[in-house]
């Protein structure tokens, strides 16, 4: 373990109401299950399965058109139901009915240091796992052909409400032990695992063997990898890493284990407009009904926002809807759907900024209970030195946005797109006085970046 | 606020698509967003947004505008009554300002106002904020002397020729008030040069006191008259012919403490100017080689529009440099040229202006110079960094 802390001082906790209280509850089983394509950036579902068809835990449901190899499995058995289309006929959902028979597809247990490289992966493509391993530059599902300089994990989360990774992983140590051995299998480089200096206690994650740990602090957005491997080991033009978040290399742990596509998880319900918010236990693809039973503020849910994930990255669902592939986390908070009488002008006690243009700076101990409104009108960038304040990582924000809205991609090389992915520009779009969607620009950048080199 | 409400709602569809004005919809929506935060939500990125935004940030560049104006509405009075002999008391030097002044802010505003949502109308895109400031900050540089025409045709220049051929707020070049200020004076330089600081047109019964010259201080010391010039503590509160909104140290600062305590105003640039503008003033005072450069240097900070142009003029986010390190260059430099142009060139007694106009120029130079370092630094690490060496060797 490196001895020296990286102390980040860039960055910011948005302090918001509904934090999940330290208590795990099991939920009510859904009966419906999704799995949504829009949750792996980039990928075109190909169908494997008909309407009606019985499924298995484990069991193939779609591959991805630009990689056969890389296909997308039920996480409880049952029969595919349906599929939600959007616009253009886009899929983006495709139901399971579960029957709680808890069928898995067997893919025969491993030990992990006793396999090698090759049949861990071909083990990762069958059952489906492999959407876990992400790689970045692009921050989308990893290349089974690409030999990655390293692997990264965090085992802290700093988002907005975020769930406490160490309450999590409670019972699970081994299985985590046992993914972080699959992962140091994956790379000739090493699999670097941050930790966080104040909140990461368990001997499990600060004594991890097989990796290198590193101790973090600091605001949001330490606890993202594009973050942490700026400051560990930076991505240069050419280089490729992947990374796993924290419960899915526990679920490839079980896998190696069991032989079987274990999709237990545990959410962190959070948000203002939450009554209890809890930890809950469920299985991946879960419909959130349940949860929210007698536990919303209001039923009115026209004035609510679901979001799988958290407030600044997670997507916006509905009342029934299904949690994200790689979310850990629900947050409900109201719509912001309502005008404001000289809602610019009139100090407002229960608005929050991050400039001192409010008094929330003042309040520093306040929590806050923030809606979706936008609080303002889209503008072209006029305030400057605001955006550096909130990345802590040697890019210049404001010059490689605007790179990328001129799509230069000489510039974009040069000024580090490499090594960011949009959730690491989410608080530089949360404080932007200008209203810029700057999450979408990053991504637009990216795209443009793959396109042009593949 | 009710009755608001459903006023906007009455009214609201005639501009909306299919409506009677539907091709003033822009005109309506800046209205309505004036008095209404609208009701748009996030639909895709982050989920909530921080509560400030272009309005507010503008608003409160405004507030910081009130004590220099309201020191300026009280000194144009001062100076009138000092000019006719008579000593008048506060009330009466600030009901005397008032009326000369408020016209002048009226005029500027509805100019430049009417530009900008002919443009916004025609262009189909939202009613900048950006004027709101530049407006006020028009009439602060300028004497109060200045005929309304002229405030209108300037104003009207610059929004078209300094914005909106850029493409509005945000992407203009140099700093819009300065433009206006820079229009008329080489336009029609008689309206800025000579004894234009002071309201003499005295009124009946008023007589002007002899050998009255009105003449600004920072113009005396050009002449080599330096015995001449207000007291400091007269400096400091603003009792000196100036431009409207320049005179008063005190007030400028109190509006520049609260830009940088909000933090709408970069507080870096304005202690940089004021570095540049010391380093350069003593660096004279060392030379010595006239009279000019032997002003004390705190002289120099309290003269002409230094302290003004450092606070509200070079601090504009737009035509700034954008970068951390560039701005303390920006700065650092504008305060040089102040004081080298002051004292190296009697024909502009006052530099600010056009130092500040030029490094608004040069502003995206610097930046680009600091880019480059960063870029440098990222190349850099791509050499040195020895994973990526030996995995390309085992590949």
């Amino acid at each position: 373990m490196s001895k020296t802390t990286i102390n980040l001082k860039k960055g910011l906790d948005i302090p918001l109401k509904g934090k999940a209280e330290k208590i795990l509850n099991t939920a009510e089983r859904s009966d419906l299950y999704a799995v949504k394509p829009p949750d792996f950036y980039g990928i075109v579902p190909k169908m494997l399965v008909k309407e009606g068809e019985k499924v298995k835990a484990g069991s193939p449901l779609f591959y991805n058109k630009y990689d056969e190899k890389i296909i997308f499995t039920s996480p409880v058995s049952g029969k595919f139901k349906e599929i939600i289309r959007g616009e253009k006929r886009k899929i983006l959902e495709v139901r399971i009915q579960a029957d709680n028979n808890d069928d898995y597809v067997n893919f025969g247990g491993a030990d992990p240091k006793s396999i090698n490289r090759e049949d861990i992966i071909n083990k990762l493509l069958a059952s489906g796992l492999w959407s876990t391993i992400r790689q970045r530059p692009y921050s989308v599902i990893a290349n089974p052909d690409d030999k990655p300089k390293a692997i990264f994990v965090s085992a802290f989360d700093s988002a907005p409400l975020a769930p406490d990774f160490d309450f999590l992983i409670n019972g699970q140590e081994e299985d985590f032990q046992t993914g972080l051995d699959v992962l140091s299998k994956l790379t000739k480089g090493t699999v670097h695992l941050s930790i966080n200096e104040e909140r990461t206690m368990r001997r499990t994650l600060t004594h991890a063997k097989n990796v290198e740990v590193h101790k973090f602090s600091g605001p949001h957005p330490a606890g993202n990898i594009g973050i942490q491997a700026h400051h560990i080991d930076p991505i240069n033009s050419g280089d490729i890493v992947w990374y796993v978040d924290f419960q899915n290399v526990i679920m490839l742990g079980r896998l190696f284990k069991n032989g079987i596509y274990d999709g237990r998880k545990i959410i962190a319900l959070t948000g203002s407009e939450v009554l209890r918010p809890r930890y809950w236990r469920i299985i991946q693809g879960a419909s959130i009904k349940n949860l929210m039973k007698d536990n919303l503020t209001t039923e009115d849910t026209s004035s609510l926002r679901f979001i799988s994930g958290n407030v600044l990255t997670g997507s916006k669902i509905y009342r029934e809807g299904f949690v994200g592939f790689y979310d850990s986390q629900v947050t409900v908070i109201p719509e912001g759907n309502k005008p404001e009488f000289m809602g610019w002008l009139l100090p407002k006690p229960n608005k929050y900024s991050a400039t001192r243009t409010l008094f929330s700076w003042l309040m520093p101990w306040k929590k806050y209970r923030l809606d979706t409104n936008l609080n303002g009108g889209n503008r072209a960038f006029v305030l400057t030195g605001i955006y550096e304040k909130v990345l802590p990582m040697d890019i210049l924000p404001m010059q490689l946005i605007k790179a990328i809205m001129i799509n230069d991609i000489g510039l974009m090389e040069k000024l580090g797109i490499y090594e960011v992915a949009p959730e690491d520009f989410a608080l530089c779009e949360f404080i932007c006085p200008s209203k810029t969607e700057i999450q979408s620009v990053i991504r637009d950048g990216l795209d443009l970046i793959q396109k042009e080199f593949s | 606020m009710k009755a608001i409400k459903n006023i906007r709602d009455k009214i609201r569809p005639h501009f909306e698509t299919g409506g009677r004005f539907a091709k003033y919809y822009r005109a309506w929506e800046a209205f309505d967003t004036f008095l209404f935060v609208p009701e748009k939500t996030t639909f895709k990125g982050s989920h909530i947004r921080d509560a400030i935004d272009l309005k507010r940030t503008m608003v409160y560049v405004i507030i910081s505008l009130i004590p220099p104006l309201l020191v300026g509405i009280w000194n144009t009075g001062q100076q009138y009554y000092q000019a006719v002999g008579i000593d008048p008391t506060i009330q009466e030097a600030f009901t005397f300002g008032l009326i000369k002044i408020i016209p002048l802010i009226i005029v500027s505003y509805v100019a430049g106002l009417v530009t900008e949502f002919i443009f916004a109308v025609i262009h189909n895109k939202e009613v900048n904020e950006g004027f709101l400031v530049t407006g006020l900050l028009v009439v602060l540089i300028l004497p109060v002397t200045m005929p309304l025409w002229m405030i209108a045709v300037a104003n009207i220049f610059t929004v078209i020729i300094g914005k909106e051929i850029f493409g509005g707020t945000g992407m203009n070049v140099v700093n819009p008030a300065l433009l206006s200020r820079s229009f008329i004076l080489f336009g029609y330089p008689a309206y800025l040069s000579g004894e234009v600081y002071t309201y003499t047109e005295v009124q009946e019964g008023h007589q002007l006191v002899d050998g009255y010259s009105g003449a600004t201080p920072l113009s005396l010391v050009a002449e080599g008259e330096i015995e001449a010039i207000p007291s400091e503590f007269n400096m400091f509160i603003g009792n000196m012919p100036g431009v409207i909104g320049e005179t008063s140290f005190a007030a400028i600062m109190l509006g520049g403490l609260f830009l940088a305590i909000t933090g709408v105003g970069s507080l870096r640039i304005m202690l940089s100017v004021f570095a540049g503008g010391i380093f350069m003033a003593g660096t004279f005072n060392l030379l010595a080689f006239n009279e000019y450069m032997m002003i004390p240097i705190h002289h120099h900070l309290l003269l002409g529009a230094f302290a003004f142009g450092a606070v509200y003029m070079a601090t504009d986010p737009v035509t700034a440099a954008q970068t951390g390190r560039g701005k303390y260059i920006y700065g650092f430099l504008i305060g040089v040229l102040i004081i080298l142009i002051r004292v190296l060139n009697p024909g502009f007694p006052g530099g600010v202006m056009l130092a500040i106009l030029l490094m608004n120029v040069f502003s995206p130079l610097i930046d680009h110079y600091v880019v480059e370092a960063n870029i440098k630094r990222r190349m850099k690490r791509l050499k040195n960094n020895p994973v990526n060496v030996k995995e390309t060797k085992s590949q």
